[in-house]
């Protein structure tokens, strides 16, 4: 990651806000992403978490304020104006998305190797030998093994469908990456597996990813800035260490102090 | 010339907002300044702030009043007030923290463990290994281990990966929370001849030793932390 603060924002929110009917979904929620930067967004279940990230990656409109993003052009533009087309061009390229249920972001009846192919032939990738070279390259990276590349994903058990979901979404070289609870719903060793995985994957990568968790650990772990929410707004905002080891806000420090020591 | 790391009336107070709010001041009006190739020495009883003020530094801890500001290349940033953008650049290529406790990832071996502040860094990986390599074998660490993960690690191999990980890097300012703590004395002289080369190379140093004979060896200033209490 560079440091130079001058330097354009990768992704930048101003002021995002949504409701459901009487119900609020976030409010008034800004900050800028720059590339190769890891942004965990924590809190509890029903705090807003989800839904910034779908009002970030495009899933769902705003009532108010906006996302503008850094194309591999080097221009910033407002993504509610740039039309349906290009963004859903952006979601196959430049994006990848990582759901909690690998169910959501695999084609669970398609082999592995067509999971991973489909992502790269969406960019224009024709050759077969190519496409399949590939995909077996991305199986490695994520510890899948090779033998498995014609098994289909309902075949797997779910840390190896999780870590599939991982390679479909990385094999375009995305520079941003939205994860949702992308650790949850397995159990321990799987997910410390896993997260060591992701870990050396955004490093190597330079990825910018947001992960939504409601696990402090994963937060502490993945990234370098933490955006903590409390009942659809972002109460406390920092530098990772710094909000989980000196929180300032109560409800940050009743967050970090439920922990449960290993 | 003017100082790598300088402190000016800086402080900080934890607010417990689950113990009613209750206030527990630190530290209050910390000043002291450190050069190239210099090394001061945090003296005082446990509880008296130190690693608090090292923590402050390195921008764990937020500092509340006054300014901790870090000249390199000629521009200064005051760590109080930094973005976390900022920190993390100073991290990356100006700040090294040696904690007292290795903070260990499951299934990262003890040569990444130690190489991984360069590995981020430009270097190539194989020359970060080398190096590891080269720190690891000089604090005494069987070559056996070098690919097995250190949290199975006793306490006192822990401390010198963690040792070998902060001083890997050539970092201008580097923070030392009690790096001979739990070491035999003949790990506690080569941390000693580490920190004698790194001042020689110009690292401005802060440490924390409660080892009178390592003190002694490797302070050029004493600064007395209880001056800084704040008061009650």
């Amino acid at each position: 990651m560079t440091a130079t603060p001058q330097e354009r924002p990768l992704l930048a929110a101003q002021g995002l806000s949504k409701r459901y009917g009487r119900q609020l979904g976030c409010r008034d929620v800004s900050f800028e992403l720059h590339a190769g930067e890891v942004l965990a967004i924590v809190g509890e279940s029903g705090s807003g978490k989800t839904t910034l990230l779908q009002l970030l990656s495009c899933q769902l409109e705003p009532d108010a304020g906006r996302v503008c993003y850094c194309g591999r052009d080097g221009v910033m533009r407002d993504l509610a104006e740039v039309g349906e087309a290009q963004r859903r061009f952006l979601f196959r390229t430049d994006w990848g998305y990582v759901h909690q249920d690998p169910a959501l972001g695999l084609r669970m009846s398609v082999s592995a190797g067509g999971n991973v192919g489909e992502r790269l032939m969406a960019v224009g990738a024709r050759h077969y030998g190519h496409i399949r070279r590939t995909a077996a390259e991305w199986l490695d990276r994520v510890e899948i093994d090779r033998a498995r590349i014609d098994d289909a994903p309902r075949t797997y058990s779910g840390g190896m469908r999780q870590r599939l979901q991982i390679a479909r979404n990385l094999v375009t070289q995305p520079r941003l990456i939205f994860m949702d609870e992308p650790t949850g719903g397995l159990d321990a060793s799987v997910q410390a597996r896993l997260l060591d995985l992701l870990r050396g994957l955004v490093c190597e990568l330079g990825l910018a990813a947001l992960i939504v968790t409601h696990d402090l650990a994963v937060a502490r772990l993945l990234s370098h800035r933490i955006m903590v929410m409390k009942g659809g707004e972002v109460i406390e905002h920092g530098l990772t260490d710094q909000v989980l080891d000196d929180p300032r806000e109560a409800y940050t420090q009743l967050l970090v102090s439920s922990i449960l020591p290993a | 010339m003017s100082a790598v790391l300088e402190l000016r009336n800086a402080g900080k107070t934890f607010t417990m907002h689950l113990q009613g709010g209750l206030r527990l001041p630190v530290v209050a009006g910390v000043d002291f300044s450190v050069e190239a190739g210099q090394c001061v020495v945090l003296a005082g009883p446990s509880g008296a702030g130190k690693s608090s003020i090292l923590k402050m530094i390195f921008g764990n801890y937020r500092c509340d009043s006054g300014q901790i500001l870090v000249r390199q290349h000629g521009t200064t940033t005051d760590v109080a007030r930094a973005q976390p953008r900022q920190i993390l650049g100073l991290r990356q290529t100006v700040m090294g923290y040696v904690s007292q406790f290795l903070r260990a990832v499951p299934r990262v071996a003890a040569l990444d463990v130690v190489a991984e502040p360069l590995v981020a860094a430009p270097e190539s990986r194989a020359l970060a290994r080398v190096q590891a390599a080269e720190l690891l074998h000089r604090l005494a660490i069987p070559e056996r281990l070098w690919q097995v993960p250190p949290v199975t690690f006793s306490g006192g191999e822990q401390q010198r990966v963690n040792i070998a990980r902060g001083f890997l890097a050539e970092r201008p300012l580097l923070l030392l929370d009690e790096p001979t703590a739990s070491l035999d004395a003949a790990n506690r002289s080569t941390v000693v001849e580490l920190i004698a080369d790194k001042k020689r190379r110009g690292a401005a140093i802060v440490a924390i030793v409660h080892d009178d004979e390592v003190r002694r060896a490797i302070a050029d200033i004493v600064v007395d932390v209880t001056s800084f209490a704040p008061a009650a």
